[in-house]
């Protein structure tokens, strides 16, 4: 006769092998004291763009390098190539995420002591990377004025997860008549306190807040570090 | 959809424990926040093509919603919030962001059965 069945508790974190990884490597960004910045958006949503401009206005001042997800081409980090910046592509096949073992590997011939910012630009997703750790400081979500106000209600999750929020294309807000009070008020409702920011890659608008934004933030990172 | 992703290392895990103890397991019992990312739905029906070919085929998952608590800063504990769109105390209504419940996935135990003795 067979044993009756019975019950055994385990409670073990499904994603724990991602986030043993990202702890490794939040481990390893933090002994470097570099500055780790992932981008998460809808397709389309201008985060090349503005990681383009972000990395060109930076490189200035500091030194900075990417890192950027895509399920099939190059064409990103050729573009963001164009920034003179270290890039490198992770093609991640049919994955619609990044995961931490990922980021590492890509980072594995790098030296990240030679550098102050690094980003990692997500797979154009607003659904699945919500749950992926990468072992970042900052997780910063876009949304453009094309897309609509109601995107951060639509995608609460991946909005709630974020650290920081970015409008993107404002140049062309007027066009699409979108409505940044609502739209500020969506991104607060999910996610109450988030600071956003509203640029436009193409003009240049908002940029230097955020950018002063970003240099706040590597500062207070090294000085943690330093206490 | 990554819900498939997570299913396998759902399986993975079980199959895990399961040689470890030299038992097998009939069902899994998953703890599924609100905000962990995962749809439930999809999940279910990944689970099965997981667990193809596995030991743990022909087992079930069996999810338990875990909702969202914030840690309310007027009232200075933990509620639940007004919805996944507005993060503000159910109770009094003050914006919140601090989530203290709700991103669970977790396989917090599994039913099974010892292998039955090899007939002498």
């Amino acid at each position: 006769m067979r044993p009756e069945p019975r019950l055994i508790e385990v409670r073990k974190n499904v994603l724990k092998q991602n986030d043993v990884v990202a702890r490794t490597l939040r481990d390893r960004f933090r002994a470097a004291g570099v500055f780790v910045v992932s981008l998460v958006s809808s397709p389309g949503s201008g985060k090349t763009a503005f990681l383009e401009k972000t990395l060109t206005l930076l490189r200035k001042n500091y030194r900075v390098a990417a890192l950027v997800g895509d399920l099939a081409t190059e064409n990103d980090a050729l573009r963001l190539a164009r920034s003179q910046a270290p890039v490198k592509q992770i093609t991640t096949g049919s994955l619609c995420h990044l995961e931490a073992a990922m980021v590492q590997t890509a980072l594995e011939e790098w030296d990240l002591n030679q550098l102050d910012f690094l980003f990692i630009e997500n797979v154009g997703n607003l659904v699945c990377p919500s749950s992926y750790d990468l072992g970042e400081d900052l997780r910063l979500v876009l949304i453009s004025v094309t897309e609509g106000e109601d995107k951060p209600l639509k995608y609460p999750t991946i909005f709630n997860s974020a650290d920081v929020a970015v409008v993107s294309k404002v140049d062309l807000a007027a066009a699409v008549e979108f409505s940044w009070d609502t739209a500020y008020n969506n991104i607060q409702a999910v996610r109450p306190g988030m600071p956003v920011f509203r640029i436009s890659a193409k003009t240049g608008e908002g940029l230097d807040e955020y950018l002063g934004f970003l240099a706040a933030r590597l500062i207070e990172l090294r000085q943690a570090a330093a206490v | 959809m990554h819900e498939l992703s997570i299913a396998m290392s759902i399986v993975e895990l079980a199959e895990e424990e399961a040689e470890r103890r030299g038992v097998l397991v009939k069902v899994v019992y998953l703890k599924l926040g609100a905000l962990a990312g995962v749809v439930k739905e999809a999940l279910l029906s990944c689970y099965e093509m997981a667990c193809q070919g596995t030991p743990l085929q022909g087992s079930r998952l069996l999810v338990e919603d875990v909702s969202i608590l914030i840690f309310c800063p007027s009232c200075r504990t933990q509620r639940p919030v007004s919805s996944v769109q507005l993060f503000c105390c159910s109770e009094c209504g003050t914006p919140a962001s601090e989530v203290v419940q709700g991103k669970e996935l977790e396989v917090v135990a599994l039913e099974i059965q010892e292998c039955a003795p090899n007939p002498v």
